[in-house]
């Protein structure tokens, strides 16, 4: 019981998560299914993916507000060359522009010292006009159904993306936990200039992180686009905020120097539930905007009322 | 009039100088002149009366804006909940105006857009709760109320020729369109406030020292109350222009306003940790926004090209403001 309790106060997100399980499984017939629960994972999996690599960002005490356009440029990217350079090498192009948004972001934040707030909203404006002059405003459409399958095929009878997010989900929290480059990402976000003191090269070791979230928007984009077999200019617009909405969620600080994967998980879950769950009882989408908003702020409350004794937390 | 022209005296002092110093404290003018000075050469129509008013005219909504969102960033704080408050007061507005008369739907958006406000100003002064997650919640909850309450339908006004709406959007005062006239009665209006009034200098102190200013006896809570309700006082007059321009208004149409309103405060080198900026300031980050965009577009080049120009444009400024304070290009870390 007392365990229960520790894990209660540490990740109060997944309590959330299990209370909104049972309230949909009593409310409404369809929602406890096999079927309906690998489509709420499939659902997750592209802010889940995101997630992870922000989680990484966000407990360095930095942000990542390119990510939207970066899930755009790499679908765009790995759809429109597909006609010159074949699905692989198409991919592999899309992937590397989202690298390369990363490492951008990185250098710039680490060679100016410029907020990292500032680097990358100038990045998502920026970006998305990239996008816009690659694509001319076009929609581009996959010709060879490959690449679509590719999106609905099954892994003992579990969707490939969603195995995909479960791999990086488990490495990433792994990486995060237990690994040297893991330590630095929380002794970095807790106190950037003892860090430093410390020997950790804090600039190389952000540049780093932003290449990891980079990387994994640019996965959520390719990975969308096989799931619809064609990208469009718009595509990632706001996902920095949902993804954002996800990690804090899960309870790592803006702050920096405090999160976990686990947490961003259940953050990442309780968006899905809670728009599976509300699609299925037919509440009108809207409801699903003003309920996120509202437990956003109210889990904020929660966490300040929970952490003011240690004198530091998200309000601080 | 004086008091302006003595905010901008106390910046031109340009001795004892070094270059770096002088681009962080004046770059942003200088990329103004520079902007403008090549983009009159680029192109004949762009020096013309006609054209520069359209430029206000286009920077009117964004700018309107910001200068709220600046007391609010002197303060210390974000608002990222602006564009979909603007949502919001113009669809509200334009619908009501067939409702009740056009005025009592003005007063009645008034009322309501400052109440969202008070709730954002509630939890972060109050509640001392991380104003930028609380405002990412108010954003999307404004956007889910803006969608209950029209149904996810498009609203617009049915006789759009017969009244007195237009004014704020269509027409013209003493040669000026009015969306330029409000900004630059705000923008004046609210650069005296922020420089000759103790409210002001009060704001300054909270964001430069929050703990400090607690302990000499500023009241933290009602003043960052008060930015918050600032900040939702000139999305309305922002709502106005544009339902007023546009008699219509969908219900997604401040969408990803909030960033670009942030740009253009951040351009005008108000520090995102608060305790610096100033409005004049802002007013010439949200014209050089405009100014690029217009230019561009007199160029013949498609409108996405400014969004690449705005990024380079944002990243410089920002690290020859904050290379000029280190005394050092680049950074140590």
């Amino acid at each position: 019981m007392n365990r229960i309790v520790a894990i209660a106060k540490k990740q109060p997100i997944w309590i959330f998560v299990v209370v909104c399980l049972v309230f949909f499984s009593l409310s409404s017939p369809y929602f406890f299914d096999i079927n309906n629960f690998s489509n709420i994972l499939l659902q997750a999996s592209t802010i889940g993916l995101i997630a992870l690599g922000m989680t990484f960002v966000m407990i360095n005490g930095n942000i990542d507000l390119s990510v939207g356009a970066t899930v755009a440029l790499a679908a765009s990217l790995a759809v429109g060359l597909q006609p010159v350079l074949g699905i692989p090498g198409a991919v592999c192009v899309g992937l590397l522009s989202g690298i390369l948004v990363g490492a951008l972001n990185g250098i710039i934040a680490w060679k100016t010292g410029v907020d990292a707030f500032i680097v990358t909203l100038g990045a998502m404006i920026g970006v998305r006009g990239i996008v816009f002059i690659y694509t001319e405003e076009q929609s581009f459409y996959a010709f060879d159904f490959a690449y679509s399958d590719f999106g609905s095929s099954t892994l003992f009878s579990i969707p490939v993306l969603v195995l995909i997010f479960g791999l990086l989900t488990i490495t990433a929290h792994l990486i995060l936990k237990y690994s040297i480059h893991g330590r630095n990402v929380f002794a970095v976000g807790g106190n950037r200039v003892a860090a430093k003191e410390a020997g950790i090269r804090v600039g190389p070791h952000m540049l780093v992180n932003f290449i990891l979230v980079g990387f994994l928007a640019a996965l959520s984009g390719v990975l969308l686009s096989t799931q619809m077999g064609a990208s469009t200019p718009n595509l990632g617009r706001n996902y920095e905020l949902w993804t954002i909405t996800a990690v804090v969620l899960g309870g790592t600080r803006l702050t920096g120097g405090f999160g976990s994967i686990i947490g961003t998980l259940g953050g990442v879950l309780a968006i899905a539930i809670l728009r599976n769950g509300m699609n299925l009882l037919q509440v009108p989408s809207f409801y699903v905007l003003i309920i996120l908003g509202s437990i956003l702020i109210i889990v904020l409350v929660i966490d300040k009322r929970f952490s003011s004794h240690q004198g530091q937390g998200v309000g601080a | 009039m004086k008091a302006l022209v003595e905010s901008f005296k106390s910046g031109l002092n340009t001795k004892d100088m070094s270059p770096l110093q002088f681009f962080g404290k004046h770059g942003i003018s200088v990329a103004f002149v520079i902007c403008v000075i090549t983009f009159s050469l680029a192109s004949s129509k762009f020096l013309s009366a006609d054209n520069l008013f359209t430029v206000v005219m286009q920077a009117s909504i964004i700018g309107t804006i910001a200068l709220g969102v600046t007391f609010v960033v002197i303060g210390g704080n974000l608002d990222l909940s602006v564009g979909s408050l603007l949502s919001f007061s113009t669809v509200l507005v334009v619908d009501l105006h067939d409702k009740v008369d056009p005025g009592m739907a003005i007063v009645l958006m008034f009322l309501f857009t400052l109440l969202i406000g008070s709730v954002n100003g509630y939890l972060i002064g109050y509640l001392r709760l991380n104003s930028l997650i609380v405002t990412l919640g108010m954003l999307s909850a404004i956007q889910g109320i803006t969608l209950v309450y029209t149904g996810g339908k498009n609203v617009d006004i049915a006789d759009q020729e017969n009244t007195w709406f237009t004014f704020f959007g269509r027409e013209e005062l003493l040669g000026i369109p009015v969306p330029a006239l409000i900004f630059i009665v705000l923008g004046i209006t609210l650069q005296i406030v922020l420089v000759k009034t103790g409210f002001g200098r009060k704001i300054f102190a909270i964001g430069g020292n929050d703990t400090a200013a607690l302990f000499s006896g500023l009241r933290r809570n009602r003043l960052v109350f008060s930015t918050y309700l600032l900040s939702a006082f000139t999305t309305a007059c922002a709502a106005l222009i544009l339902g007023s321009r546009v008699m219509g208004s969908q219900n997604n149409v401040g969408e990803g306003y909030e960033l670009l309103v942030l740009a253009g405060v951040i351009l005008g080198g108000t520090s995102l940790l608060g305790g610096s900026g100033s409005i004049v300031r802002t007013i010439i980050g949200v014209l050089i926004l405009a100014l690029i965009q217009n230019g561009l577009l007199l160029l013949g080049y498609p409108y996405y090209t400014q969004w690449l120009v705005t990024w380079v444009v944002i990243i410089v400024a920002v690290w020859l403001d904050i290379a000029a304070k280190r005394g050092k290009l680049l950074s140590s870390f």
